[in-house]
């Protein structure tokens, strides 16, 4: 048996290792499993990681905003909205697009302070609840969602049902007598602007750190 | 009826049963001989070089506890259940194009142009509703006998991802159809995703490939729902069934272990 001193030493050789060399630390076993598992682990990193970086870069994209023409300025008013359709996915026919409800600034039903973003008012169809299109009802001036019964009165706050937040908005912007309509982007419960949230998260209380904003889609810097 | 003899037809002599050669006393003897034992030689050749039956016989024929019934059919129910839905999403595949604007057209095509086409798509469509079902039932099954305790425990824990993965199945499969029910579903369902709070809206993109619904989603979804999760769920029904045969299934509740005669009367001696 060999001399316990011994089997701790660094060495090979003093191990009683057979075939140990002088100086030797590592058996040659040794080093061939870890230059095996080394090599292998690298080879599998190789093809998993470019993979994952491959199904997970949409995450880290911004995508790519528009503006875009709704309608003259003659065409809305301050007390009713009217449709107008816009494209958010180029390309893709009938399911890129999305429909807006377009009015004028009033200063007798809007609170917020006014700014070059909010001339006209243009609110998003995806209801807050879990995103299906609502309407917007004349006879009652509130926006209807078919899905699950959310109501929000006409500036786009909640009036009823499971909606957590009021209605998304878009910038809208005038340009030579046309209106643009421009990126998205959410409110909470007293209609200030956060960078754009899915529907189901609220904006109020500790919502807005609960479901931060993400990489692919923000406000306008300083609005 | 009268027996009858028919005279041997007149065979060339090749074809009559040759006396054996030296040192051959058994196996086949000519063609028709050899014909015969086509299988028995074909599994035999395989089976010299793989010793699978071995494992086959270790995997079929297994003790079963007293007291076995329908409801361990449960399971099985549920692989051939997802053995319909791979061969008919295989041949849909064939079919199906997964872009934004001709996936409706393509499904459309299918159930109205191509022969049999409504019919295997009919077949997955359900089917998928009956693999829920049957999963959902063998769950059960697995619950109220008790067959989820030691030593089965992680069967068990691979039978709930099997459950998760067949759900995920049915939610990514749900937007192919690409009308607008299947559209309107997936932006329902990818905003309840949305709501896991912290790593919610990253999974909604995640999903989306974007923030909204873009050019990509469909043929996302479309992946993981013929390569990613068909897969894991082959792969891990494959390991649930090793652990089905290794450790046995167990007896219904109301069947009570009888112990041996010898043992019974020991106890009562001690």
């Amino acid at each position: 048996m060999a001399d316990r001193k011994n089997a701790k030493s660094k060495y090979t050789i003093d191990r009683q290792i057979p075939g140990a060399f002088e100086g030797e630390t590592v058996t040659r076993r040794r080093f061939m499993t870890g230059a095996a598992h080394t090599a292998g682990g690298i080879a599998t990193a190789a093809f998993v990681l470019p993979s994952l970086g491959f199904a997970l870069g949409p995450l880290f994209e911004a995508k790519e905003q528009s503006w875009q023409a709704v309608g003259a300025i003659g065409d809305f008013g301050g007390d009713t909205y009217v449709p107008r359709t816009i494209t958010l996915t180029p390309e893709i026919g009938d399911v890129g697009k999305a429909t807006v409800f377009v009015r004028q600034f009033n200063p007798a039903v809007d609170e917020e302070e006014r700014d070059q973003y909010n001339e006209y008012i243009a609110i998003s169809t995806a209801c807050m609840h879990l995103g299906c299109p609502v309407n917007f009802v004349q006879a009652a001036k509130r926006f209807i969602c078919p899905c699950h019964g959310g109501v929000y009165d006409f500036v786009g706050k909640v009036a009823g049902g499971p909606p957590v937040r009021p209605l998304d908005r878009f910038y809208t912007r005038v340009e030579g007598g046309t209106v643009l309509v421009g990126p998205r982007f959410s409110v909470n419960s007293e209609l200030r602007r956060f960078s754009p949230r899915d529907p189901g998260e609220p904006l109020d209380g500790v919502g807005q750190f609960l479901y931060p904003s993400r990489p692919t889609m923000r406000k306008i810097e300083g609005t | 009826m009268p027996k009858l003899k028919l005279p041997a037809p007149p065979l060339p002599n090749k074809a009559l049963p040759q006396p054996r050669r030296p040192g051959k006393a058994y196996g086949p003897q000519g063609p028709v001989e050899h014909a015969k034992e086509a299988g028995t030689s074909a599994v035999g050749w395989i089976d010299e070089r793989t010793s699978l039956s071995g494992f086959g016989r270790w995997a079929m024929f297994r003790k079963v506890p007293k007291g076995t019934n329908w409801f361990y059919t449960l399971g099985s129910a549920s692989m051939f259940a997802f053995l319909s839905q791979s061969v008919t999403g295989v041949f849909l595949a064939m079919y199906y194009e997964p872009s934004a604007t001709r996936a409706y057209e393509s499904i459309r095509h299918i159930n109205n142009d191509v022969f049999l086409g409504e019919f295997v798509h009919a077949m997955h469509k359900w089917g998928s509703t009956v693999m829920v079902v049957l999963v959902f039932m063998h769950m059960g099954r697995t619950f109220f006998f008790g067959a989820y305790k030691y030593p089965r425990e992680l069967n068990w824990v691979i039978g709930v991802v099997l459950l998760i993965l067949t759900m995920t199945m049915s939610f990514t499969g749900y937007l192919l159809p690409f009308d607008q029910r299947s559209y309107w579903a997936t932006i329902v369902g990818v905003n309840i995703n949305g709501t896991g709070p912290l790593v919610g809206p990253y999974l909604s993109d995640f999903l989306r490939a974007g923030p909204e619904f873009g050019a990509t989603t469909l043929s996302r979804f479309y992946a993981v729902h013929m390569m990613l999760v068909p897969g894991l769920i082959a792969a891990l029904i494959g390991f649930h069934l090793y652990l089905v045969t290794k450790l046995g299934t167990t007896a219904p509740p109301w069947v009570q272990a009888k112990a041996p005669e010898s043992v019974r009367e020991e106890r009562v001696e001690g």
